[in-house]
């Protein structure tokens, strides 16, 4: 009402409105037109000061050869980006995290799917098993590193022992790639596997119940109830964690570096045999000291993030049409059937 | 990681105290000499200082942070839980970066001296502004950490004077003498060495040495020049006693005589309790490193030869600085002159086997007495000797932290996974091409 009155607008005229009604309207027409932003200000100043100010001047850097406590910064231009193009060692530690990524998702995933259909199954002491699933995730990373360490020991390690005891040979975890891949592979599972898990179990209780009845009327067995209602149903579902993991993947470093042998060791391996892009970027920014390069990978991380999010964001939207269609025909299907009954 | 933001926090925690402890102190200086009480001025403010070290120092199994604060009932002393050595330097050097954050007194290793030093102006200048330092210090040990325009930034603690230790039982078993006189004889050079550990090998099956990459270090260390020149200049390709060292190393590996353990890993540890090897290149310091990880059970295990090939040796030893940044100047520096004073010195030494490097220290008869309950030995005076047979620490240049860490352990370690020692030497030039750069 008040904005109707302003907007007809008798103060445009030479005399002058009555200031008891002015202030109050515009009191009123500011309150609904800036207060939103003002109570949204707060996150995007603090967004401003600890997100996209030190995303700027970690490119700014990127740009210099900046030495860690060297001599003043001198400026490269793209001279960085040149040489990382350029740099097997870089290219050597994109290639290690893809590689941990598809063997931890894909072996996670499988198994977060599994333990989610027992839990969701009926069986005693759900909920104790529920939260039990959850505990490796409330370990401490630097404790799964060194104890993950320990069990792939290459001299006396728990894996070894067992692997020698079935009659082979001894693996040399922490020297070679793929084992080392698997090595790491693995600690990352033993922690995000039951949290997965429990992402899976919601979805899969918010399948509607009649869909097994049907099936299980149907004639499908417990498999074929697994493959063709529940794995549809959650397919989104699917879609989201690998999207979470495939970032959060991109990012791995802990769990390498407690894996390199030596403490504080950067360099994944004797030969950066399982070194992450992020242990490259330390191992050049504090290690080398050299700040600017690390910068620069550190540009191209997020690039590399950037591109994966928006193959995935794609890739989503490609599935969830495809997954939405059949529904709605379903439903129209089923509508027109009701009618005709 | 989660330690070291856990150590920053804890620093900022005891920073924030401390002003407010300050603040306080202020206040009540004020009213006493409001009151015209001229004796109320002179008790000293109450003073939180945080204290950075690495490794084992000794200070805190010697009791002496408890001992300092008797004598001082104004200070309190938060010791900051240790790090290894990388970690810790990294960390060091990104605070000293980032202008914020460090302790009130630091520990600054001998490898990373050359880093620290090309950052002087972020320290007091001890020489200046400290205790008098003239002809306290072996004189190198205080030259090592002195600016080219004579500023001193760190109170030298200990040194590393190499000798060799060795697992008596290993050493019975492959028929080899057990007492150090008799054992020193056979350590002569670096070729007796390796030619000592060729037999043990043959007799026995098992390795020699825990690893390569300390073998190489402390080889590297006995150098006159090691990676870096006077000038600064990286000369790992063009140094022929470096190409040396690695192809009798890596020999070595090819006999298999290294234990293959990567240096500090628990496997090393175990290594020591297990015997997972015979011998060991022995800074003074790795006397303690050795009783902790061989525990109590193996006491009379391990001895240690008055002999190192070829000469003497100095491996690592530390300095205490006090960062400008510290709030409490006068108090910190009065603090790492007393904990780096002979009497204190040795002390650590009798805790942790860290040897002293002030010359009143070297010539007690305290030390020169001392023996170590754990291998049983006068342990002083055999030291005291290698120191002499040592002559100077190497000059480390800014970048041989790195060039250890990331360049010539690493590449040992791929010779010891199976690589060629020809590959590994040309990894090791590259990976030191790429931090130098």
């Amino acid at each position: 009402m008040a904005t109707l009155t302003t907007q007809r607008g008798p103060d445009r005229s030479s005399t002058p409105t009555p200031a008891r009604t002015t202030v109050r309207q515009r009191l009123s027409r500011l309150d609904v037109a800036v207060s939103p932003y003002l109570y949204i200000t707060p996150f995007f100043l603090v967004f401003l000061l600890v997100g996209l100010v030190p995303l700027a001047y970690t490119v700014w850097v990127s740009l210099h050869r900046w030495t860690l406590g060297g001599p003043d910064p001198e400026f490269l231009g793209l001279d960085n980006y040149v040489r990382l193009l350029g740099d097997e060692v870089f290219w050597n530690a994109v290639g290690n995290t893809v590689a941990i990524f598809v063997i931890s998702s894909s072996t996670q995933i499988a198994a977060a799917l599994w333990i989610a259909v027992l839990l969701d199954s009926r069986i005693r002491a759900r909920t104790t098993f529920r939260m039990g699933v959850l505990l490796p995730y409330v370990t401490s990373l630097v404790a799964v590193g060194v104890i993950f360490s320990n069990l792939f020991s290459d001299e006396n390690g728990l894996v070894n022992a067992v692997i020698e005891g079935l009659g082979l040979d001894p693996v040399s975890w922490h020297r070679d790639q793929l084992p080392g891949w698997i090595a790491v592979a693995t600690m990352v599972n033993w922690r995000w596997t039951g949290y997965n898990a429990l992402i899976f179990l919601a979805a899969m209780q918010a399948i509607p119940r009649d869909l097994y009845e049907s099936a299980t009327i149907d004639g499908a067995g417990a498999w074929n109830r697994f493959r063709h209602v529940t794995l549809p149903m959650v397919r989104g579902t699917v879609i989201f964690v690998v999207i979470t993991s495939s970032i959060g993947a991109m990012q791995l470093f802990t769990e390498p570096m407690l894996f390199t042998p030596g403490p504080g060791g950067n360099n994944g391996g004797p030969s950066r045999q399982y070194q992450t892009v992020v242990m490259l970027m330390f191992q050049e920014s504090f290690s080398n000291m050299k700040l600017g390069y690390g910068a620069t990978i550190a540009v191209a991380l997020l690039v590399i993030i950037l591109v994966i999010a928006l193959m995935n964001f794609l890739l989503s939207r490609l599935i969830a049409s495809d997954s939405v269609a059949p529904s709605r025909r379903r439903l129209r299907r089923r509508a027109e059937g009701g009618a005709t009954r | 990681m989660n330690r070291t933001s856990r150590t920053f926090a804890t620093v900022a925690g005891i920073a924030g105290l401390a002003l407010v402890l300050a603040a306080c102190g202020d206040d009540a200086d004020s009213s006493s000499s409001a009151d015209g009480d001229p004796s109320g001025s002179a008790e000293p403010e109450e003073v939180t200082l945080s204290v950075a070290t690495f490794g084992t120092f000794g200070y805190e199994e010697a009791g002496l942070f408890e001992e300092y604060e008797q004598l001082n009932p104004h200070v309190t002393i938060e010791a900051i839980p240790p790090l290894d050595g990388g970690p810790y330097h990294e960390d060091l050097f990104t605070k000293l970066a980032a202008g914020g954050g460090l302790a009130d007194v630091v520990a600054f290793e001998e490898g990373h001296i050359g880093r620290v030093l090309q950052q002087a102006d972020k320290f007091v200048d001890l020489g200046a502004d400290g205790p008098d330092t003239d002809g306290r210090w072996l004189d190198w040990k205080t030259s090592r950490a002195t600016t080219p325009d004579g500023r001193l930034i760190g109170y030298g603690t200990d040194i590393g004077p190499l000798a060799i230790c060795y697992n008596k039982e290993l050493f019975a078993a492959a028929g080899l003498p057990t007492e150090p006189e008799e054992v020193a004889g056979l350590f002569t050079t670096w070729e007796d060495y390796f030619s000592a550990g060729r037999d043990y090998v043959a007799a026995t099956g098992k390795p020699w040495f825990d690893s390569s990459t300390q073998m190489f270090n402390a080889m590297v260390n006995q150098l006159p020049e090691g990676f870096t020149n006077e000038d600064n200049e990286i000369i790992v390709d063009s140094n022929p006693a470096i190409r040396e060292v690695w192809d009798q190393v890596t020999t070595a590996i090819e006999e298999g005589q290294s234990a293959k353990l990567a240096a500090w890993s628990p496997e090393w540890n175990q290594g020591f309790a297990n015997g997972g090897f015979a011998t060991q290149a022995c800074p003074s310091w790795m006397l303690g490193v050795i009783e902790g990880a061989a525990g109590p059970d193996n006491a009379g295990t391990w001895a240690v030869a008055d002999v190192f090939p070829d000469g003497g040796g100095n491996w690592g030893g530390a300095w205490l600085g006090v960062p400008l940044e510290s709030d409490a100047r006068e108090e910190a520096v009065a603090l790492a002159a007393w904990l780096t004073a002979p009497e204190q010195q040795i002390k650590a030494f009798n805790s942790a086997g860290t040897f002293p490097s002030q010359v009143d220290a070297l010539n007690s008869p305290d030390l020169l007495e001392s023996t170590n309950e754990y291998f049983g030995q006068e342990v002083g005076s055999l030291f005291a000797a290698r120191a002499e047979a040592n002559g100077e620490a190497q000059h480390k240049g800014p970048f041989d932290g790195a060039i250890q860490e990331n360049a010539s352990s690493p590449a040992l370690q791929a010779v010891e996974g199976g690589t060629s020692a020809e590959d590994g030497w040309q990894q090791f030039l590259d990976e030191t091409a790429r931090i130098v750069e």
